[in-house]
C-alpha cells in the first residue's frame, strides 16, 4: 500500500534540480552535490510498489520533488483519460511534490498511447480544448499544474497565432503556471527558423515555475537545414547555456532542472551539468 | 487544411501513408521529412520499451529479428495506457500467431514469464508471516486456512522448459535446456523477483491456492495432479522466499 505523505517541501528551491534516474540513487544519498532537488516522470511511478516506491520514500525525505507527467495527452482531441488522472492523482496525494507539470502536446488517440509528445496547430479551438483539459487536472489533482512548451520539428499550416501567445492565453485563462524549457526554445527556434530570444522577450516570464534544459541531437531536414532532435542524451549546448543566461536576467532565478533521459551517464558527469546551470543560478541570484 | 489527429496518428504508425498535408518547415516548404522526426520516436520509444520489456524473447530470435518483431507488433497492439511498464501484455498471444515465431511452441511462455517478472516488480509491498508462526500451527489448522500470496508472487505453468530457457540465456555455465514440462514460481523477497522452478506438484498446489482454496484443499488438488508431490519442498520455497503474507481464518 501507498502510506506517508510528505509536507516539507511546498514549493521547488531557485537551484538546481535534476531527472531522478533509479541508478543514481545510491550517489544521489551519498553525496548529491549541489543538486538540491529531484524530478520524476510520473508514469515510472505508477506501480503499485517495489524498489521504485520505496526509493522515492527515501528520497522524499531529503529533497523536493517535481512530477513531471508525460502521458496525458493535454492536447488530445479527445477526452482526457480519467484512469490516467486517478492514477496521477494517487501519486500526487501520496508523494505530495512541491510541484506537477505536464506537456503542450498529445499522446493518445483513439485509446492508442503513441509514446511521443505530438505537436498543436495553435488555433482557438485548441485553445479551448487545452484550457477545458487543464481546468480538469487542476480540479481533480486539488493543485495549480505547469505547462510546458514544446519542441517542433515542424509548424501547422492552420495555426492563427505565435506558441507565446498561445502558452500566454491558457495560463490567462485556466491559471496554471508555466514551465520554460530552454532547449525546446532553442531547437524549435532552430528548426522553423525563428529567433530564440525574441521567443524568450515575448515569454510571460512571472509566470514560469520552472526551467528545463536538455541535450539535444543535430540532423538536417529534406533541403539540409538544421534539424535539431530533442533527444535529452548529451550535455546541454552552448548555445542553450547562453540562452539560459539570457532568460534567467530577465526572469531572476528560477528551479532549473538538467534532463537526461537516455545514454544516462554517471552522476558525476550529471552533477557536472547541474553545477554549470548553479553557475548560471548564482549571477542573478536575487 | 486542418490536420486532426485521426490523420496524424495514422500516418505516423504506417511509414508507407503519405504524410499529411497542411504541415510546414516554418517558411513555407512542406513539412517532408521533419514528419519523420515524430514517426521514428513513436517506432524507436515502442521498440526500445519492448527490448526492455523482453530481453530473452529477444535473444531467442535475435536482435534483428526482434526488432522486426516489435515492428509488427506495436502496430497491431500499440499501447492502450500510458503506463509503460505494463505494456506488452499482448506479446504472448502475439508470438503464437505470428508467421515467423508461430513454430517456435515455447516462445509465448518465456514472454509470459518475462511479464510475470516485471508485474511482480512493481507488485504491492506486503510482509510476509514468520515462517515460526506457520511452523507453529497444528497441521489439521494449517490444512482448514484459506492462505494470502504475496502481491509480488506469479506463477507460471508451462508445457515446455521454461525456466531452463530463462536460466540458459540469463546466467553464464547454466546448463543447456532439456524437454521437460516446467512450473515457475516468481518470488519477490524483497525488491528483486527471482524465478524458482517448482518441485513436482508445485504448480497444482499454488494455482490452487491462487485461486481460493484451503491449504488442505490445495494439497489435495496436488495429489491429483501429481501424486509424487513434495509438499514439504513446496513448503520450504514458500517461506523462505517470504511468500506467504496473511494465514486467513479457520475455515
Amino acid at each position: 500500500m501507498l502510506d506517508a505523505t510528505h509536507h516539507r517541501f511546498d514549493r521547488l528551491p531557485d537551484a538546481p534540480g535534476v531527472g531522478y534516474k533509479p541508478q543514481h540513487f545510491q550517489a544521489i544519498v551519498s553525496d548529491p552535490g549541489c543538486v538540491r532537488w529531484l524530478e520524476i516522470h510520473a508514469e515510472n511511478y505508477m506501480g503499485d510498489g517495489g524498489r521504485p516506491l520505496a526509493q522515492l520514500r527515501h528520497l522524499a525525505e531529503r529533497f523536493a520533488f517535481s512530477v513531471h507527467g508525460v502521458g496525458l495527452s493535454i492536447g488530445g482531441e479527445g477526452r482526457l483519460d480519467p484512469d490516467h488522472l486517478a492514477r496521477l492523482k494517487r501519486l500526487c496525494d501520496w508523494l505530495n511534490p512541491a510541484s506537477f507539470s505536464e506537456h503542450l502536446a498529445w499522446s493518445t488517440h483513439d485509446s492508442a498511447f503513441l509514446n511521443d509528445l505530438l505537436p498543436l496547430p495553435y488555433t482557438e479551438a485548441t485553445l479551448a480544448r487545452v484550457a477545458d483539459h487543464i481546468d480538469e487536472v487542476q480540479e481533480v489533482l486539488g493543485r495549480r499544474m505547469l505547462l510546458e512548451n514544446p519542441s517542433s520539428y515542424l509548424a501547422f499550416d492552420e495555426s492563427t497565432m505565435s506558441e507565446t501567445d498561445f502558452l500566454a492565453e491558457v495560463a490567462r485563462r485556466t491559471g496554471c503556471g508555466l514551465l520554460l524549457d530552454v532547449n525546446n526554445v532553442f531547437v524549435s527556434a532552430t528548426n522553423l527558423g525563428t529567433d530564440p530570444v525574441s521567443y524568450i522577450e515575448a515569454f510571460p516570464l512571472d509566470l514560469v515555475g520552472e526551467i528545463h534544459l536538455g541535450g539535444h541531437d543535430e540532423d538536417e531536414d529534406d533541403h539540409g537545414a538544421p534539424l535539431l532532435i530533442d533527444s535529452h542524451g548529451r550535455e546541454i549546448a552552448d548555445p542553450v547555456w547562453t540562452l539560459l543566461a539570457i532568460t534567467l536576467e530577465k526572469s531572476g532565478p528560477r528551479p532549473t532542472l538538467v534532463e537526461w533521459d537516455n545514454d544516462v551517464p554517471e552522476w558525476p558527469v550529471l552533477e557536472a551539468e547541474a553545477a554549470r546551470a548553479a553557475k548560471a543560478l548564482s549571477l542573478v541570484a536575487s | 487544411m486542418i490536420v486532426d489527429q485521426t490523420t496524424f496518428r495514422t500516418a505516423l504508425l504506417d511509414a508507407t501513408a503519405p504524410r499529411p498535408e497542411g504541415l510546414s518547415d516554418g517558411a513555407g516548404a512542406p513539412a517532408g521529412r521533419r514528419f519523420d522526426v515524430y514517426r521514428n520516436n513513436v517506432a524507436f520509444s515502442l521498440t526500445e520499451a519492448l527490448e526492455t520489456a523482453f530481453p530473452v524473447v529477444a535473444k531467442l530470435v535475435g536482435a534483428a529479428n526482434f526488432k522486426l518483431l516489435a515492428g509488427a507488433f506495436l502496430r497491431q497492439h500499440p499501447p492502450r495506457s500510458p503506463v509503460m511498464m505494463f505494456y506488452g501484455s499482448d506479446m504472448p498471444a502475439f508470438l503464437a500467431a505470428f508467421g515467423p515465431t508461430a513454430g517456435i511452441g515455447y516462445l509465448p511462455d518465456v514472454a509470459r514469464l518475462e511479464l510475470a517478472l516485471r508485474e511482480s516488480y512493481h507488485a504491492a509491498d506486503a510482509a510476509p508471516v514468520a515462517p515460526a508462526e506457520i511452523g507453529a500451527l497444528a497441521p489439521e489448522d494449517l490444512m482448514a486456512r484459506r492462505v494470502t500470496l504475496a502481491p509480488s508472487f506469479r506463477l507460471i505453468r508451462s508445457r515446455w522448459p521454461v525456466h531452463a530457457i530463462w536460466r540458459f540465456n540469463t546466467e553464464d555455465g547454466a546448463p543447456k535446456p532439456a524437454m521437460a514440462a516446467e512450473d515457475v514460481a516468481v518470488f519477490r523477497p524483497e525488491y528483486d523477483p527471482v524465478p524458482v522452478l517448482l518441485p513436482p506438484g508445485g504448480g497444482a498446489f499454488l494455482e490452487a491456492l491462487q485461486s481460493g482454496a484451503s491449504f488442505g484443499g490445495a494439497v489435495e488438488a496436488a495429489a491429483e495432479a501429481t501424486p509424487d508431490t513434495d509438499l514439504t519442498a513446496i513448503l520450504a520455497l514458500l517461506m523462505s522466499h517470504g511468500a506467504i503474507t496473511d494465514l486467513g481464518d479457520v475455515r
